[in-house]
């Protein structure tokens, strides 16, 4: 299985060409990838030197460009595509039916995956993806258990990969307006998900509350650590109770489900995390790393202490074991 | 400008929800109709014997019937269900999700507010494909309703209007989890909350609405006070999505503000007394936070909560 690596910076990149990536992921800095984040992301001249840093190494690059062009704007995704291809990029991760539709026109050699923010969760909507614009690999959403992928995989002609480590969408990517109905800034549209721009904390009772667009996220006791405001990881209230209704305050951690993502015969490990620094990625590559190599050797696969390195204190495995819906 | 009812997103029971599309057929100022279960595969059998006997009616009524696909398939159950939905003779569809478009054999169908069309390029992919009609994401601002409608004049555009914004949908239900079930032992606690279970702030504001695996919003979209703009766009219809309250009433009020008939500020006025205690939203189509509610000049007229 190859091991896909975010990079926000060229510093990252780096970091984790040198930590044993088989591929590097990123983007270019603007909103036509979905972390667009103030001080992230590539230039066109740093996307060109950094592929070529990868190539040397041995190591492909993709080049996220997966978010939704904006009607009437569409050169800004078009000249996106075209300076990936142009630059070397091994591939264009691609969401949306118009940038799928162009770049699969104009550059019909340019090797294209699906990215998960299409939200592409059974094979027939694969064939789709694939035959209308030849698409090599889908992106998995991170809503399907490892039983579920086997059979996808079974049943496609095209590559899989799947997210093993990072932050954990609960909802299905690309189809998730929660951050806008309370910001005005999406994923889908300005690749950010609730956004620090709109967070605030504050104190009160001796309680600190942390806020999203005015909305209280949560609210935390003395001692307690005051997280992040990510919305769908929030505490509210419902008739039946009050706590995290959609999900903890957790992060995906599949390492312990690599060697069922090996015999479901999925092609590729995603590691999320565009956003974070070179040593976090440096660290969490090298685990990950470390393991590949023991399956492939046939040792057990060392359960790493990634904990350190996880967004949370808390990790999950996600809707990888079924339970979890 | 035409009205569309979208499907019922919540689990009602089979008699109430068969009784409300007759009162529709026989009542509703409506062109068209959305039937069929959108947001749970679990839901679809108890609708299903229903079905027949509500498209007679409201075809007999002269409402166009479309079925809606699932919005999130990736059960077999799910994919076989959407395969015989495409397939179905005579059964115009609303599909959901692209899956449909790999067994849908070639001829037209509309497009639900699920799938991301964001542009241009996106609407005429799916026209060329035999898209005749897409009702936009609710998140689209202005100005990007008004660019897609321009480009394809052919289309039949069609926006959010009234409801609860469906936001989110995922594999976990987040009934069966506040019921401390899980999905695949969930005992159907969503039918307890025809109009959604409420999810508000730890300081008790109205935020969110949980329906099943789907996420709404608490507040409720209210373009009435926009329809000048969306008829200047070209927008070819006003999407209605039901809720626990007189839908009757709702689509008259509509069809009056469009008619001329009622001031839209009134009609605003009008409609927190049909569906009380739910604030009112547009701010998605201003290209604000979409619990916000603007005036048409777009002007704030103060948060919702």
């Amino acid at each position: 299985m190859e091991l896909i690596c975010p990079a926000g910076t060229p510093a990252s990149l780096e970091a984790a060409v040198e930590a044993g990536a088989d591929a590097i992921y990123c983007g270019f800095r603007d909103e036509t990838n979905a972390r667009n984040f103030p001080g992230l992301n590539f230039s066109r001249e740093e996307l060109r030197k950094g592929i070529a840093f990868a190539h040397r190494h041995g190591v492909k690059v993709l080049v996220a460009i997966n978010t939704f062009a904006r009607a009437g704007s569409f050169g800004l995704w078009q000249s996106a595509v075209d300076d990936a291809a142009a630059a070397g990029a091994d591939a264009l991760i691609l969401a949306d039916l118009a940038t799928l539709a162009y770049a699969a026109r104009r550059h019909p050699a340019q090797r294209l995956h699906v990215s998960v923010q299409a939200g592409v969760a059974n094979p027939d909507a694969i064939r789709f993806y694939a035959e209308s614009f030849g698409a090599r690999r889908v992106v998995l959403p991170r809503v399907l258990s490892v039983m579920e992928i086997a059979s996808i995989v079974r049943e496609s002609a095209c590559e899989t990969e799947v997210f093993v480590f990072g932050g954990l969408c609960v909802m299905e990517e690309g189809r998730c307006s929660l951050s806008s109905y309370a910001t005005g800034q999406s994923p889908n549209m300005n690749g950010v998900c609730s956004p620090a721009s709109h967070v605030a904390y504050s104190e009160r009772d001796g309680r600190i509350q942390s806020t999203l667009g005015g909305f209280t996220i949560n609210s935390f006791g003395k001692g307690e650590p005051a997280g992040y405001p990510t919305l769908c990881k929030g505490r509210f209230a419902t008739p039946k109770g009050s706590g995290y209704i959609f999900e903890e305050p957790v992060s995906l951690d599949a390492a312990v489900m690599l060697p069922a993502l090996r015999d479901a015969g999925v092609t590729a490990l995603k590691i999320e995390g565009r956003q974070r620094g070179r040593a976090y990625i440096a660290g969490v590559v090298r685990s990950f790393r470390d393991i590949l190599t023991g399956l492939e050797e046939g040792r057990s696969a060392r359960t790493p202490s990634l904990a350190a390195l996880a967004e949370g204190q808390a990790s999950t495995v996600g809707a990888y074991r079924k339970g979890w819906r | 400008m035409q009205l569309t009812l979208g499907p019922v997103l919540y689990h009602w029971s089979p008699e109430r929800w068969r009784d409300f599309y007759y009162r529709v057929a026989d009542e509703a100022p409506v062109d068209t109709v959305v039937v069929g279960e959108a947001v749970c595969s679990k839901r679809t059998p108890f609708k299903q014997d229903h079905i027949p006997g509500v498209v007679e009616r409201l075809e007999a009524a002269g409402k166009r019937v479309l079925h809606a696909s699932l919005i999130l398939v990736s059960l077999p159950r799910e994919r076989r269900q959407t395969r015989e939905l495409m397939q179905a003779e005579d059964a115009e569809v609303e599909i959901n999700d692209l899956t449909s478009l790999a067994s849908l054999a070639e001829r037209p169908f509309a497009v639900g507010p699920f799938v991301n069309v964001y542009n241009e390029a996106a609407a005429g992919f799916l026209a060329e494909r035999g898209a005749m009609r897409i009702c936009l994401p609710p998140e689209l601002p202005l100005p990007t309703v008004a660019t897609i409608a321009a480009a394809l004049p052919q289309l039949a555009i069609e926006v959010f209007a009234f409801g609860r914004l469906p936001l989110a949908i995922s594999a976990r239900c987040y009934h069966a989890r506040a019921h401390k079930l899980t999905k695949d032992n969930c005992r159907f606690v969503c039918e307890q909350d025809p109009d959604g279970m409420p999810v508000r702030t730890l300081d008790g504001a109205g935020f969110l609405s949980v329906n099943g695996v789907q996420t709404l919003s608490h507040g409720c979209a209210s373009l009435l006070g926009d329809i000048p703009a969306l008829r200047d766009a070209g927008v070819a219809s006003l999407r209605l999505s039901p809720q626990d309250c007189d839908m009757i009433a709702v689509a008259r009020l509509y069809r009056d503000v469009l008619d001329g008939q009622v001031e839209p500020g009134e009609g605003e006025r009008r409609l927190s007394e049909i569906y009380p205690d739910v604030p009112l939203a547009n701010g998605f189509l201003h290209g604000a936070p979409g619990h916000v509610r603007m005036g048409a000049g777009g002007a704030g007229l103060g948060e919702m909560g």
